[in-house]
C-alpha cells in the first residue's frame, strides 16, 4: 500500500532533512510543473486529481484555484491553514513536524497554479516543534532555491513566511484566519468577496489546509490517474486518526474510503481491555456521533454523509461505554462557547447557554424542558443561520447526542415530583 | 501619570524584521506581542503602549488584539506557564485528574501564579496530541501522556532546571 | 424599480438595496441591531431574518438574513413565517440573556432600540438561568456614561467610532460572550464624535453624561425644531427641555445636512443656556431694577434723545434680530459685529459664491465628492460635521472598487475588505496636522502665505492662462500639479476652505481653483467654505459696516450711543481698542443673553432669549436659510432682541413672522426665508403641533410645590408649535417636527419612519431655503480676474529666524464663544499656549512648559511654550477664541524676538 504522505515520517519522531526529503522523489513534482506546465495546466491537474480539501469542509481543492482571477497582475497570496484547533484533529502537526520540505513543496505549487508572489504559513501558536522544524526547512529550502527568487532557475518567485498564532479554534476558519494574519482580531469576514477574489489584503488568496498541500507534489509527480487510484472510493490517501479509550490511539495514512471498522479495529488495534465502543466523532468534534452500525462505512466524504455525519479532518474521537455521552458532549460544547469569536449573536450567547445547560443537567439541576430547549439550539444554531461554520459544527455532536443517546440525557432529569 | 517603557535595540531589530514579512506592520502585532512575552514574559500596559507605537496602532487596537488571543498574557504569569489540555480526548483520558495532581503540588488553582513566581497554571484546548492524552504543555516544551507518575517526574525534573 | 413579494402582498420597490432597508421603507416593522442606514450591513446580530423562497413553487423557503439580502424583481419573501418569527424571537432571548433588565434604572429607557425590539418580536418569558455576565465600566470622559452589562455586542459603536469617525480609542477587547467595548484604560473618548454613540448604541451601554445630571425620561422632554448654534454648518437639532431647564440636544436628522450624527460640540454645548451668566432681568448701571415696563420705556428715551445711535450687528444672533437693529438704526448705521480680518475674509467669500460659478455643497454633495482639496482651512475643529463628511467622501474610492466587483455598496465589510485602505483623493494644506491627515492622499503645511501659493499654483496647473508665472519651488509646483491632476480627473470636486487661517489671501486663492476648474469643466465647481458661527454668512448677506468703521465713528463724535446686538466685542477686537470705544461712547445698551465683559461695561443691558427660547433664521455656510423654534418659552423679563429693539423703535411688530416678512420683503437677498419653514397659521386638520410628546407626564403636578391648581399651559401664538401635548401627531412637515416617534419606534431609529428613503431625504423634503445658487456670469473672467494680492505673499524663506509668524489654531471644544460655557466640554478645554516646531524652539531655546512673553491684540500675554512637530516651521501658532483670547487680528502679525 503506498503512503506517499507520510512515506518519509519515521516512527521515532524525528523530522526529515532535505537529502532525505529529496530522496524519495522531493522537489520533482516541483521541478516538473514549473519547467513543463503552465499554471493553468497545474489548476487542471489538481481539479482532474479528484483532491478534495482536508481542511474539513472538503471543497475540491483545483475547483477552488479556478476561481483566482489569473488575467490581471495584481499581488496574489497562497495561505497554508496549519491552524488545527479542532478537539481531536492531530494530523497537521504529524505532517509538519515529520515531512515540512513535503508541505513546502506543495505549498510552491500552488503558488505557481495561482502566480502567487508571496505565501504564509499560518501555523497555531501551540505549535512550536513544528514551528522549529518548519522554520529549518524553509531555510533550506530558500538555499536551494526552492524559495525565493527564481525557483530552479524559472523566472518564478516566490516568499514564504511563517506566521505564528496566538491561539484561537476561530482562526482556522479561512477568513477569519485573513483577519489574523493581517495582525487583527480573528472574526470571520462575510462573503462575497471571496478570498479567491478578495482575501488577504484585499487581494486574491488561496487558503488550504496542510493536508491538502501535502498531496500536491505527489499528484504532479505521479501523475492524475496514479493518484485517484491511490483511494478506494474518493481519490488519494488520507490520514486518518483514532484517539480515546483504543488500544493503539494515533494516526494512519490509508486509502480514501477506508472502513471506520477497519482503522478502529486494525490500525487502532481495537477498543482497550474492559470498554465496549458506543460510538464515535468521524471527523473530530464538530461531526456527528456515529455508531457501531456504522463501522462498515466507508471513511470517504459521500458516504460519512449518507450514515448522517461528515468525514471533517478524519481523525475520529471514540465513545466508550465508561464515558458518559451528555458530559462529553458539555466538554465539547464548552470548548466551543469559548471559542466562539463573539462576533454574531446565536453563537457568542447561544453556545454558552447550550454549555450551561447541559452543564445544570449533569449536576441534577436540569429540568424536562430543558432537553426541549437543547433541541430547539440544534436547529437554531444550524448552517446559514450564524455568520460562519463554527457554531453549526459545534450543534453536530450535540444533535447527534440527543438522537442517539437520549436516554443518558433523561437519566439527568431529577425524578418528576408527582402529586 | 506617564507610563513608558522601552524595548532593547534587538527586540526592535526583532519585531522590524518582523514587520517586513507583511505590506503592513500592524500585521505582526500578534508575533510582535509574542515577542513582547519572550523577553518580558506577559503584556504590561507600558509594553503594550510600546508596541502599539513600534506598529503605528493604537493602544487600544493592539489591545483588542492581545485581548482575542490566548496565547498573550495581560496579566503577570510565572517563569512557567503549565497549559493543561482540557479538550475531549484529553479529558477523556483523565485530563481531570492530572490537573488535579498539578493544583495539588503548586498549591495554585487554575488562573493562577505560585507566591515564588515560578509557577502559572492555565487550561489550554486541544495540543493536537489527542493520541497521546493527557497533554501538557510548559512554556514552549508539549509533554505527551501525562498521567500521574509521568506527572510527578516531570515536575521534579524542571524543578531542578 | 422591481415587483417583489412579502408575505402574500405585492410591493414595487428599489432594487439594489438590502431588504431590511426595503422592509423599513415600506413600513413593514422587521427588527434589527447590527445595521445602521449610515453603517451599513455586517449581518452579525441576525435579528433581521426572514424566509426566502426559491420561486414561485417554493413552499419551504430558507432562513436569509435580511440586511445582507439584496434585493431584486420576482423575489418573494415571509416575515411572518412561524420559523422567522421565531428565530427572531430566540435571537432577542439570547441577547436579553446577559442583559440586566434594568429599564427602570437605565437612562435609555423610554427611547431604547433593545426595548421596541424586544417588545416588536413578542419575547416576553425568560427561560435563561444562568448567571449574567458583569463587566466593570469606564470613566469615558465628561460626555459619555459607559454601563457595559447592558451591552448586547452588536458591534455598531466600534463600526461606527473607527470605521465612520476614524477614532482609534474604542475598540472591542476579548472574545466569546466576555467581549467588551471600552478604551484601553480610563479615560475620556478622544474622537469629537463621540456623542453620536449615545443614539447608535441600541441601549442603554453609552449615555449622555451631560444628560444625567439633569436627567429627564424622553417623553417627559418638550422639543422643538432647532438648529445649532455651535458653528456654521447648521446641523438640525433636538433640544429637549423640563423645568425651564435644556436638558440635551439630540439629532435631528436632516436628509442634506446633518443626517443622523452631530459633534460634540453642538451635541454637548448647550449648557450655556443653563449658565449662572444668563441674563434675567435688565440691568441698568448703578440703579436698581425697573421693571419689564420701565425698561423699555428707558430704552425708548434713551433712544429718543440720543442722537447718533449705531448699532452693531451680531454674527450669532437671528436674521430677524439683525434686520430689527438694522431697521432701528438705518442701514447707514449698521455694522456687522465681525473681526476685522474676519470681515474681510467673509466679504471675499461671499464675492465668489454670488459671481462665481461656484455651488456650495452640501454635507450630502460632500459625501459624493471624489477629489478634494482643503486649503487653510481645519475643517475637523472648526466645522466639525464637515469633517464627518469630508471623511465619508475619501469612501467613493472604495465603493467604485466594490461596484466593479459588483459588490453592494451597503455589504459594509465586504467593501472595506476589497478596498482596504485606498481612498478618493483628498489634499489637505494647513499649518498643522489636521484630524483629516490620517484620510489624505497628500498633506502640505505651511504658512498662510504659502497656503496661498499653493492655491494659486494648483490654479495655474488647471489653466496656465490664469496666472502669470510666479517662481515656485520644484517640490511644491510638483505637489500642485498632481493636485489640479485629480481635481481635473474627478467626477465630483470639491474646494474646501474658510475663514480659519485668518487670511483672505488662501480664501482667494481657493475661490480661484474653483473658478479655474469650473471655467475647465463648463459647469460650476462644488465648493465648501467655512465660516465661524451660525449666522456669520446671513448677517454678511444684510450687509453693512464693519466694526472698525463703528470704532471710528465714536472716536469721531459722529456716534454718541451704541446699541450691541448678541456680541461680546472683546471677542472681535483689540482690547484696548474696544475698551476705548466703549468708554467714549455716551451710551452703550447691549442686548444679550450673556453678561459678558461688553455687557458689564453697558449702560444698559437688556435680557434677550437664546435660540432655546426663540423662534428665529440663520443662514448656515451652505447658504441655507433655517427656521429655529422656541423650546421653551422665556422667563423672567427676557425677551426676544427684535422685541426689544421693535417695541423701542416702534415698530408694530407682534410675531416673529412679521419680522422675517419684512425682512424679506425689504432685503432681496432674502426674499426665499419666509419659505425655510411653514408660516405661524399651519395647522394639521385644525391643530397646531404639540412640543411635548402625547405620554408627557405630570403636568398637572408639575408645579404643584408653588401652586395648588394646575397652571395653564403658556400660549405660543408666534409659531405652528404648541407649548402642550395635544395636537397632531401625524403629517408633521419637516420643519416643524420636534422629534421622531412612531408606533413601536421610540428611540431615535423611529426616523426611517419618516425618510422617503431611508437614509436620504425626510418626506416632505428637508427644511431649509438655499438662497445662493450659482450666478449665470462667464466665469473666464473670475477665473482670471482675481490674482491680486500674489505679488504680497512673500515666501517663508525670506523669513528671519526671530521673527514668527503668528497665526491661529483652533480647537473643537475652545474655540467657539457660546459651548465654552457647558462645563462638560470647559473640561475637554486646552489652556492657553504657544506653539512651536521642536526646532524653532531649539533655536530659540526653548523647551516645552517655558514661558513666554507676546503681544498681541494690543495686549501682553506670558504663555507657556508647547512643542508641536506636526506645525509648519516658523510659525507660532495660539489657541483661537479661548475665553479673553480671541483671536482678532487683521493681517500678518509676528512675533519678533529681536533681531
Ligand atoms: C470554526 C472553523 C475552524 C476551522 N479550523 C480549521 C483548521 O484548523 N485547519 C484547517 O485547515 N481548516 C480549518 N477550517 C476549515 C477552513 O475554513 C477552510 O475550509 C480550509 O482551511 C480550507 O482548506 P482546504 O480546502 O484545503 O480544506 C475551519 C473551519 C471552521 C468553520
Ligand atoms: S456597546 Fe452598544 S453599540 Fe456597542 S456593541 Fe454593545 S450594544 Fe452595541
Ligand atoms: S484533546 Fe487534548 S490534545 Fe487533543
Amino acid at each position: 500500500m503506498e503512503r506517499p504522505l507520510t512515506q518519509n515520517i519515521k516512527s521515532d519522531g524525528s523530522t526529515t532533512l532535505l537529502p532525505d526529503y529529496l530522496k524519495t522523489g522531493g522537489y520533482q513534482g516541483l521541478r516538473k510543473a514549473i519547467r513543463e506546465y503552465t499554471p493553468a495546466e497545474i489548476q487542471q491537474w489538481v481539479k482532474d486529481s479528484g483532491l478534495r480539501g482536508r481542511g474539513g469542509a472538503g471543497f475540491p481543492t483545483g475547483m477552488k484555484w479556478s476561481f483566482v482571477p489569473m488575467n490581471m497582475p495584481q499581488t496574489k497570496y497562497l495561505v497554508v491553514n496549519g491552524d488545527e484547533m479542532e478537539p481531536g484533529t492531530f494530523k497537521d502537526r504529524w505532517l509538519m513536524e515529520g515531512d515540512p520540505h513535503q508541505l513546502i513543496e506543495g505549498a510552491v505549487i500552488a503558488a505557481y497554479a495561482i502566480q502567487a508572489g508571496t505565501a504564509y504559513v499560518f501555523l497555531r501558536g501551540e505549535y512550536h516543534l513544528a514551528a522549529e522544524r518548519m522554520r529549518a526547512a524553509i531555510a533550506e529550502a530558500y538555499e536551494n532555491h526552492y524559495l525565493g527568487e527564481n525557483i530552479l532557475g524559472s523566472d518564478f518567485s516566490l516568499e514564504l513566511h511563517l506566521h505564528s498564532s496566538a491561539g484561537r479554534y476561530i482562526c482556522g476558519e479561512e477568513t477569519a484566519l485573513l483577519n489574523s494574519l493581517e495582525g487583527k482580531r480573528a472574526t470571520p469576514r462575510s462573503k462575497p468577496p471571496f478570498p479567491q477574489v478578495a482575501g488577504l489584503w484585499g487581494k486574491p488568496t488561496i487558503v488550504n489546509n496542510v493536508e491538502t498541500l501535502c498531496n500536491i507534489p505527489h499528484i504532479i509527480h505521479h501523475g492524475v490517474e496514479w493518484y485517484r487510484c491511490l483511494g478506494l472510493t474518493d481519490a488519494g490517501t488520507k490520514i486518518y486518526g483514532v484517539s480515546g479509550r483504543v488500544r493503539r490511539p494515533g494516526a494512519w495514512e490509508l486509502p480514501l474510503g477506508t472502513t471506520a471498522r477497519e482503522i478502529i479495529a486494525e490500525q487502532a488495534g481495537g477498543m482497550k481491555e474492559g470498554y465496549r465502543l458506543r460510538g464515535f466523532l468521524p471527523g473530530g468534534a464538530s461531526t456527528d456521533f456515529l455508531l457501531p452500525e456504522h463501522l462498515d462505512v466507508p471513511m470517504d466524504y459521500a458516504s460519512v454523509g449518507k450514515a448522517g455525519s461528515r468525514l471533517g479532518t478524519g481523525t475520529m474521537i471514540i465513545l466508550d461505554d465508561k464515558t458518559c455521552p451528555v458530559r462529553m458532549v458539555l466538554n465539547l460544547e464548552r470548548f466551543f462557547a469559548q471559542e466562539s469569536c463573539g462576533w454574531c449573536t446565536p453563537c457568542r450567547d447561544g453556545l454558552p447557554w447550550v454549555a450551561k445547560l447541559l452543564e445544570d443537567l449533569v449536576k441534577g439541576r436540569g429540568r424536562q424542558e430543558d432537553l426541549a430547549i437543547l433541541e430547539r439550539m440544534c436547529s437554531f444554531l444550524g448552517p446559514g443561520n450564524t455568520f460562519c461554520a463554527l457554531a453549526p459544527g459545534a450543534m453536530e455532536p450535540l444533535q447527534s447526542a440527543l438522537k442517539h443517546f437520549r436516554a443518558d440525557f433523561e437519566n439527568y432529569l431529577p425524578e418528576p415530583i408527582h402529586g | 501619570m506617564k507610563r513608558s517603557i522601552s524595548f532593547s535595540q534587538a527586540e526592535i531589530d526583532e519585531i522590524r524584521e518582523m514587520a517586513a514579512h507583511y505590506p503592513d506592520k500592524s500585521a505582526a502585532s500578534i508575533e510582535t506581542l509574542k515577542l513582547v512575552q519572550k523577553y518580558h514574559r506577559w503584556v504590561s500596559d507600558e509594553a503594550l503602549v510600546a508596541a502599539a507605537d513600534l506598529l503605528d496602532m493604537s493602544p487600544a487596537e493592539l489591545d483588542g488584539v492581545a485581548t482575542f488571543y490566548n496565547l498573550i498574557y495581560r496579566r503577570p504569569v510565572g517563569r512557567q506557564v503549565v497549559h493543561c489540555c482540557n479538550s475531549v480526548s484529553c479529558w477523556m483520558l483523565g485530563a481531570e485528574e492530572t490537573l488535579e495532581t498539578i493544583s495539588a503540588k503548586l498549591g495554585i488553582g487554575l488562573g493562577e501564579t505560585t507566591a515564588d513566581g515560578e509557577y502559572t497554571l492555565l487550561p489550554i484546548v486541544c495540543l493536537g496530541a489527542c493520541d497521546k492524552a493527557p497533554v501538557l504543555m510548559i512554556n514552549d516544551q508539549t509533554y505527551f501522556n501525562v498521567d500521574r507518575d509521568r506527572l510527578n517526574e516531570l515536575l521534579e525534573s524542571r524543578e531542578e532546571i | 424599480m422591481a415587483e417583489i413579494e412579502i408575505d402574500g402582498q405585492h410591493y414595487s420597490i428599489r432594487t439594489g438595496d438590502n431588504l431590511l432597508k426595503t422592509c423599513l421603507e415600506q413600513r413593514l416593522d422587521l427588527p434589527y441591531f447590527c445595521w445602521h442606514p449610515a453603517l451599513g450591513s455586517v449581518g452579525a446580530c441576525r435579528q433581521c431574518a426572514v424566509i426566502q423562497y426559491q420561486n414561485a413553487e417554493d413552499q419551504r423557503g430558507r432562513l436569509v438574513m435580511a440586511c445582507m439580502t439584496p434585493v431584486a424583481e420576482g423575489m418573494r419573501f415571509s416575515l411572518q413565517d412561524p420559523q422567522a418569527q421565531g428565530f427572531r424571537a430566540g435571537i432577542i432571548e439570547l441577547l436579553m440573556s446577559n442583559h440586566p433588565h434594568d429599564c427602570p434604572v437605565c437612562e435609555e429607557g423610554g427611547e431604547c432600540h433593545l426595548q421596541d425590539m424586544t417588545e416588536m418580536t413578542g419575547h416576553t418569558f425568560r427561560q435563561y438561568r444562568g448567571r449574567k455576565r458583569t463587566h466593570r465600566n469606564q470613566n469615558l470622559g465628561p460626555f459619555i456614561n459607559h454601563e457595559m452589562n447592558r451591552c448586547i455586542a452588536c458591534y455598531r459603536c466600534v463600526r461606527y467610532y473607527q470605521d465612520y469617525c476614524g477614532g482609534h480609542d474604542l475598540q472591542v477587547f476579548a472574545a466569546h460572550h466576555h467581549v467588551y467595548f471600552g478604551r484601553h484604560e480610563d479615560g475620556a473618548l478622544e474622537n469629537e464624535f463621540s456623542g453620536n454613540l449615545v443614539e447608535v448604541c441600541p441601549t442603554g451601554v453609552f449615555t449622555d453624561k451631560t444628560f444625567s445630571r439633569h436627567y429627564t425620561r424622553k417623553w417627559d422632554l418638550q422639543s422643538a425644531p432647532s438648529i445649532c448654534p455651535h458653528c456654521a454648518i447648521g446641523c438640525n437639532i433636538s433640544p429637549g427641555e423640563r423645568y425651564g431647564t435644556l436638558r440635551r440636544i439630540a439629532n435631528r436628522y436632516h436628509g442634506e445636512i446633518n443626517g443622523y450624527f452631530l459633534c460634540d460640540r453642538g451635541r454637548f454645548g448647550y449648557e450655556f443656556v443653563n449658565s449662572d451668566r444668563r441674563i434675567h432681568r435688565s440691568l441698568l448701571r448703578n440703579q436698581p431694577p425697573l421693571g419689564m415696563k420701565g425698561v423699555v420705556n428707558l430704552f425708548s428715551n434713551l433712544l429718543k434723545k440720543s442722537d447718533g445711535i449705531i448699532g452693531i450687528a451680531s454674527p450669532r444672533a437671528s436674521l430677524e434680530a439683525n434686520f430689527a437693529l438694522r431697521e432701528l438704526v438705518g442701514a447707514e448705521h449698521f455694522h456687522l459685529g465681525f473681526s476685522g480680518s474676519e470681515q474681510v475674509q467673509i466679504a471675499a467669500i461671499l464675492d465668489i459664491l454670488r459671481q462665481g460659478p461656484v455651488r456650495v455643497a452640501s454635507l450630502r454633495e460632500v459625501e459624493q465628492a471624489d477629489a478634494i482639496f482643503m486649503l487653510g482651512e481645519d475643517v475637523a475643529n472648526t466645522a466639525p460635521r464637515l469633517a464627518l463628511s469630508l471623511r465619508q467622501a475619501i469612501r467613493n474610492e472604495a465603493f467604485a472598487i466594490a461596484d466593479r466587483l459588483k459588490i453592494p455598496r451597503w455589504q459594509d465589510a465586504a467593501v472595506r475588505t476589497c478596498a482596504q485602505s485606498q481612498g478618493s483623493p483628498l489634499f489637505i494644506a494647513s499649518f498643522a496636522a489636521t484630524r483629516l491627515d490620517d484620510v489624505a492622499t497628500d498633506t502640505y503645511r505651511g504658512g498662510p502665505e504659502e497656503l496661498a501659493r499653493l492655491g494659486y499654483a494648483v490654479a495655474r496647473h488647471l489653466n496656465p492662462a490664469a496666472q502669470e508665472t510666479m517662481e515656485l519651488n520644484p517640490e511644491f509646483d510638483e505637489l500642485a500639479a498632481r493636485i489640479a491632476s485629480a481635481l481635473k480627473s474627478a467626477e465630483r470636486p470639491l474646494i474646501v476652505s474658510g475663514t480659519g487661517c485668518q487670511s483672505p489671501s488662501v480664501t482667494r486663492a481657493a475661490g480661484q481653483v474653483a473658478c479655474v476648474l469650473a471655467d475647465l469643466r463648463g459647469k460650476p465647481s462644488a465648493v465648501h467654505f467655512v465660516l465661524p458661527e451660525c449666522n456669520s454668512l446671513g448677517l454678511a448677506m444684510m450687509g453693512g459696516h464693519s466694526l472698525a468703521e463703528a470704532f471710528l465713528a465714536v472716536e469721531r463724535g459722529e456716534a454718541k450711543t451704541v446699541i450691541v446686538l448678541e456680541n461680546d466685542l472683546y471677542r472681535r477686537a483689540a482690547k484696548p481698542r474696544v475698551k476705548n470705544f466703549l468708554e467714549q461712547a455716551g451710551h452703550v445698551v447691549v442686548i444679550d443673553h450673556l453678561l459678558h465683559e461688553t455687557a458689564q461695561q453697558a449702560e444698559l443691558v437688556l435680557a434677550a432669549t437664546t435660540f432655546a427660547e426663540s423662534e428665529g433664521t440663520w443662514v448656515s455656510s451652505e447658504g441655507r436659510a433655517q427656521r429655529y423654534f422656541a423650546v421653551f418659552p422665556p422667563t423672567d423679563e427676557i425677551q426676544d432682541s427684535w422685541r426689544w429693539l421693535g417695541k423701542a423703535g416702534g415698530k408694530s411688530w407682534r410675531s416673529i413672522e412679521e419680522v422675517t416678512k419684512d425682512c424679506a420683503e425689504r432685503l432681496p437677498a432674502f426674499r426665499a426665508i419666509t419659505w425655510a419653514a411653514p408660516e405661524a397659521g399651519f395647522r394639521i386638520n385644525g391643530q397646531k403641533i404639540p412640543r411635548q410628546p402625547h405620554r408627557y407626564s405630570g403636568r398637572t403636578a408639575m408645579l404643584a410645590q408653588a401652586h395648588t391648581h394646575e397652571p395653564k399651559q403658556p400660549a405660543d401664538e408666534q409659531s405652528p408649535l404648541a407649548y402642550s401635548m395635544e395636537g397632531a401627531l401625524a403629517g408633521r412637515p419637516p420643519a416643524l417636527n420636534p422629534s421622531v416617534w412612531a408606533p413601536g419606534w421610540n428611540s431615535s431609529q423611529a426616523v426611517n419612519q419618516f425618510q422617503a428613503e431611508i437614509g436620504g431625504h425626510l418626506n416632505g423634503g428637508d427644511p431649509g431655503m438655499r438662497l445662493i445658487e450659482p450666478s449665470a456670469e462667464n466665469p473666464s473672467e473670475l477665473a482670471t480676474g482675481m490674482s491680486d494680492a500674489i505679488q504680497n505673499l512673500a515666501p517663508i524663506m525670506n523669513r528671519q529666524a526671530w521673527r514668527l509668524r503668528l497665526v491661529p489654531l483652533y480647537h473643537v471644544f475652545g474655540s467657539e464663544e457660546l459651548s465654552m460655557l457647558s462645563p462638560a466640554l470647559a473640561e475637554r478645554t486646552p489652556n492657553p499656549y504657544l506653539a512651536l516646531h521642536p526646532e524653532d524652539a531649539s533655536a530659540l531655546d526653548l523647551k516645552e512648559g517655558d514661558t513666554v512673553g507676546i503681544k498681541l491684540a494690543g495686549q501682553q500675554w506670558r504663555l507657556p511654550v508647547l512643542i508641536l512637530p506636526n506645525l509648519t516651521r516658523g510659525l507660532a501658532g495660539i489657541p483661537a477664541g479661548l475665553p479673553e483670547m480671541a483671536w482678532v487680528e487683521q493681517g500678518p502679525v509676528f512675533w519678533d524676538l529681536g533681531g
